[in-house]
């Protein structure tokens, strides 16, 4: 049986009709086409679903949409400013930390959220922020400059 | 030469898409009235299916259908129809196409359903009666049924020359040992999926999951008997693959299957686990033996390996024949065989062959070094090869010496004390330890088109694909500079089956293969500008010749005088056109031909190993690479540091676990199957050595896909041994085998 649920997604109220076993990740892609999220296992391991949800990152695979009810979610389309990209976004484009793409907005979210909670991190706790985030393509080491870079970038500025 | 944009860091142009989410997957298509499918897979290694009862999963609402090999329609009946071109010889897995088991968790049937929960949840209720066979998947069991496979295009059968056996039986030093690997998983990020679009003539979209559009394309025509008007198969953007998408992979053919038969949009994603279902690298073991003088003079190399294939195809790569290529030694023996084992057919995973090949070779060449006494790089340094002597060329490049020195320079490998156990703080063991890299710099044939518009806008295409490596970036930047053009007005599109014939993308020969292609097409686009520009009344290039004009920031100048100009769009306008539409197709000459082209590399490791626990960590790689020209630093570096990591997982993490007594893959998901983390990888840095190389191809350039990754295993292996003094030959080196 659906049940009813409505959430902030990207700052906008939504409402949805959801089976109880839809996870929040199925919810984004299928029902809202909100795709940056990526199913990458279905299992919690890669970090490929990573969303924020009420500041914290979680991966949405290991949510169920019902879980959401009432709360607030930001996904990748939703990080850039009326299309000025995020410090974070500039700098994975910037110092080359893409090679697929795959893992990027899961990547981006998991650091966002860490710049959120600790504007300057050290690149021991930007490491530790991204660890649940699993990238086949690149090696992590220009990920964890672009973060470093963008911690950088948005120093004396309030991290939105 | 002097360029404007090839050569330089430019960001990915498809940067911006990939961090905002706009960059589109293949399972990420989505239109009202699309239906799920979801795979069953098969509970035995062999054997055959005595009954399938689908009839509690169809009794769901919303359930459309179960397809299994019972009601599976009647389909292209030749072997060849399901071949493709990366196909090896033999007899290509159709799936659902009877009821026989060929390996464990092949497709056996395909739920479709409304929603992706219901259709998941369908599939639990397949039930599934089977007849057990006997099965082998155990390499080393079975090396005794090992045979000369049969030949596989473009892979050259290892050939031998002089006596290594009488020249090892006189050496002075005689080294022999034997090395084996398991099996390894691609395991992009992203999982295969298919998302077919049916529109309502019944052509189909096929958005898929590929490294080649038009061998899909061609694959799905041949088995369906579509025609190529329609069914097209468009994949924009590959979240990785490495090898894994060369061939058409199961999900796409029954998507397609299911479009055709429901009349309806269908998407068929896998699951991780079954991310272990189909293509990887084959499980290897082989024996290296290394005949030398007592100063280490190469005078006898035998390289043997046997390797995996699966019961239908055969399936094999290059492993054995760079031993015949990076030293130099008259003497050489090599043989590469492979057994039938039941499991799907292997393929080619990132620097296939040479990733296994090397490992052997190098760590016997350490091994070697140590023996007689002197310095690892002294020893290549003594037997560096100056021609290829597998085919009696010369190399059209070969900057593997500056490698050796820049590397060690920059690694400090001259403070290395070559004594094994001689580094340590603490209980920590310190080890250094190096190794060499070579792969093939291919070209092929491609064909490209470009059309730039009166408003100076170039838009150039070829059916190629970008996994991630930077093909949309590089071919941009390749006509930008042709034309002179700001990258921002040049669009290159790929990865769809109507555009100019492409090779698959992979093998590092994407660059110079399309790249050419790229620039013998914009080279037509400048002769037509130029007589156009020349043309023009009283134009100041009418005594100029193709050959003294520069095409920069939008104008043709003159070579002598650059206030001689004329503008492409002034060009345009004055000969009436809207726009210059031409084609070209490009591809080695016989010039090319006369010599050897490949990329080289040294690896330089340092790990340090815990004694009491075994925990090995690889805290700085140095690997210097000649790889020809570099089109990109930014997505160039990027390649090899990707690379080297992905090596650090063959060396340490990555093994595709088989439980042998049900022929099955155990490590079938991220937790178990480990590819490096964030935490696996510490200080790496890479150099890229110059090489002037007008030989290899028009472009110089010799790919980068691949080399990053050879030698790696070795370089890692030989340090581990110089940290703790053991030889550990049994990939990956995990702390159990240490202790
Ligand atoms: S898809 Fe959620 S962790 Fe992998
Ligand atoms: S860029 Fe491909 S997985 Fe990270």
């Amino acid at each position: 049986m659906k049940r009813i649920i409505t959430l902030t997604v990207n700052g906008e109220p939504v409402e949805g009709a959801v089976e109880p076993n839809r996870t929040l990740l199925s919810f984004l892609r299928e029902d809202l086409g909100l795709t940056g999220a990526k199913h990458g296992c279905g299992l919690g391991d890669c970090g490929a679903c990573t969303v924020i949800l009420d500041g914290k990152p979680v991966n949405s695979c290991l949510v169920l949409a019902v879980q959401a009810d009432g709360r607030e979610v930001l996904t990748i389309e939703g990080l850039a400013d009326n299309g000025k990209l995020h410090p974070i976004q500039e700098a994975f484009i910037e110092t080359g930390a893409i090679q697929c793409g795959f893992c990027s907005p899961g990547m981006i979210l998991s650091a966002k959220a860490l710049l959120d909670e600790s504007p300057k991190p050290t690149e021991t706790e930007i490491r530790t922020a991204i660890s649940g985030n699993l990238c086949r393509c690149t090696g992590y080491q220009k990920i964890v400059e672009a973060i470093l870079a963008a911690a950088g970038t948005a120093q004396g500025k309030e991290v939105s | 030469m002097r360029t404007e944009h090839i050569g330089k860091p430019i960001s990915r142009v498809d940067g911006r898409a990939k961090v905002t989410g706009a960059a589109k997957y293949a399972a990420e298509y989505n239109v009202p009235g699309l239906v799920y499918g979801v795979v069953v897979s098969s509970a035995i290694a062999k054997g055959r299916i005595t009954r399938i009862d689908v009839a509690e999963a169809l009794r769901l609402p919303g359930v459309l259908q179960v397809f299994t090999h019972e009601n599976s329609p009647l389909l292209a009946q030749s072997d060849n129809s399901y071949s493709d071109e990366v196909a090896p010889p033999g007899s290509p897995f159709r799936p659902l196409h009877d009821g026989e088991i060929r390996y464990s968790a092949q497709p056996v049937a395909l739920v479709v359903a409304d929603t992706f929960e219901l259709a998941h949840y369908a599939a639990s209720l397949v039930r599934i009666g089977y007849e057990r066979d006997a099965h082998a998947t155990n390499l080393n069991e079975e090396r005794e049924r090992a045979y000369q496979p049969r030949p596989r295009e473009f892979i050259p059968p290892p050939e031998s020359r002089g006596n290594a056996e009488k020249a090892f039986a006189e050496a002075i030093v005689r080294l022999e040992e034997e090395y084996s690997a398991p099996i390894e998983h691609h395991n992009p990020m992203e999982p295969f999926a298919t998302t077919v679009l049916r529109e309502e003539n019944g052509r189909l979209l096929v958005y898929d999951k590929t490294q080649g559009v038009q061998n899909v394309q061609n694959y799905l025509c041949n088995v369906f008997g579509y025609s190529k008007g329609d069914l097209r198969v468009l994949s924009p953007f590959v979240g990785g693959a490495f090898g894994a998408g060369l061939r058409p992979v199961y999900q796409v053919f029954l998507a397609v299957l299911a479009a055709r038969e429901l009349k309806r949009s269908v998407r068929v994603s896998l699951m991780r686990q079954q991310m272990f279902t189909f293509t990887h690298r084959p499980a290897i073991w082989q024996r290296v033996a290394l005949g030398a003088a007592p100063d280490g003079t190469l005078e006898a190399i035998t390289h043997k390996a046997i390797a995996e294939t699966s019961q239908f195809e055969d399936y094999s790569e290059t492993v054995v024949n760079w031993s015949g290529l990076l030293y130099r030694c008259d003497n050489v023996e090599l043989s590469h065989t492979v057994v039938k084992l039941d499991l799907h057919t292997p393929g080619d995973m990132r620097a296939p062959g040479a990733v296994w090949g090397l490992h052997a070779l190098e760590c016997a060449m350490d091994e070697l070094a140590f023996k007689v006494g002197i310095d690892p790089i002294e020893l290549r340094l003594k037997n560096y090869a100056e021609r290829d002597q597998n085919e009696g060329k010369p190399f059209s490049s070969k900057e593997l010496r500056a490698c050796y020195r820049l590397g060690a320079e920059k690694f400090g490998w001259a403070r290395r004390n070559p004594q094994p156990r001689s580094m340590r703080e603490g209980n920590v063991l310190i080890g250094w330890g190096m190794a060499g890299g070579v792969w093939e710099a291919f070209h092929i044939t491609a064909d490209a088109k470009a059309t730039l518009t009166a408003d100076g806008r170039l838009t150039v295409s070829s059916a190629t694909a970008d996994i991630g490596t930077g093909t949309y970036t590089i071919m941009t930047q390749i006509a930008a500079e042709m034309l002179g053009l700001p990258i921002e007005d040049v669009t290159f599109k790929l990865g769809d089956s109507s555009l100019s014939k492409s090779p698959v993308e992979g093998g590092s020969f994407t660059a110079s293969t399309v790249g050419s292609a790229v620039k013998a097409v914009c080279e037509k686009i400048r002769k037509k500008l130029f007589q156009l520009a020349r043309k023009i009344d009283g134009s100041p290039l009418a005594n100029t010749k193709l050959d003294n004009v520069r095409f920069v920031d939008g104008q043709i100048r003159s070579h002598n005088d650059s206030s001689r100009a004329v503008s492409l769009i002034e060009a345009m306008r004055h000969g009436g056109l809207s726009a210059i539409e031409e084609k070209a197709s490009a591809g080695p000459t016989p010039e090319q031909m006369q010599y050897s082209r490949f990329a080289h590399s040294a690896v330089f490791t340092e790990v340090r190993i815990d004694e009491d626990l075994g925990t090995i960590r690889v805290m700085r790689v140095v690997g210097a690479v000649a790889a020809g020209r570099i089109l990109n630093p930014k997505t160039a570096r990027s390649q090899v540091l990707g690379a080297i990591v992905m090596g650090i997982g063959t060396a340490l993490e990555e093994e595709s676990v088989i439980d042998h007594t049900f022929g099955r893959i155990m490590t079938h998901n991220l937790a178990d199957y480990h590819v490096p983390v964030n935490a696996d990888v510490h200080d790496i840095e890479v150099i890229f050595v110059q090489e002037q190389d007008e030989a290899v191809n028009p472009l110089g350039a010799k790919g980068l896909g691949e080399i990053g990754i050879v030698g790696v295993a070795a370089a890692i292996a030989n340090a581990v041994f110089h940290a703790t003094g053991k030889r550990i030959r049994d990939l990956p080196i995990t702390l159990d085998k240490l202790l």
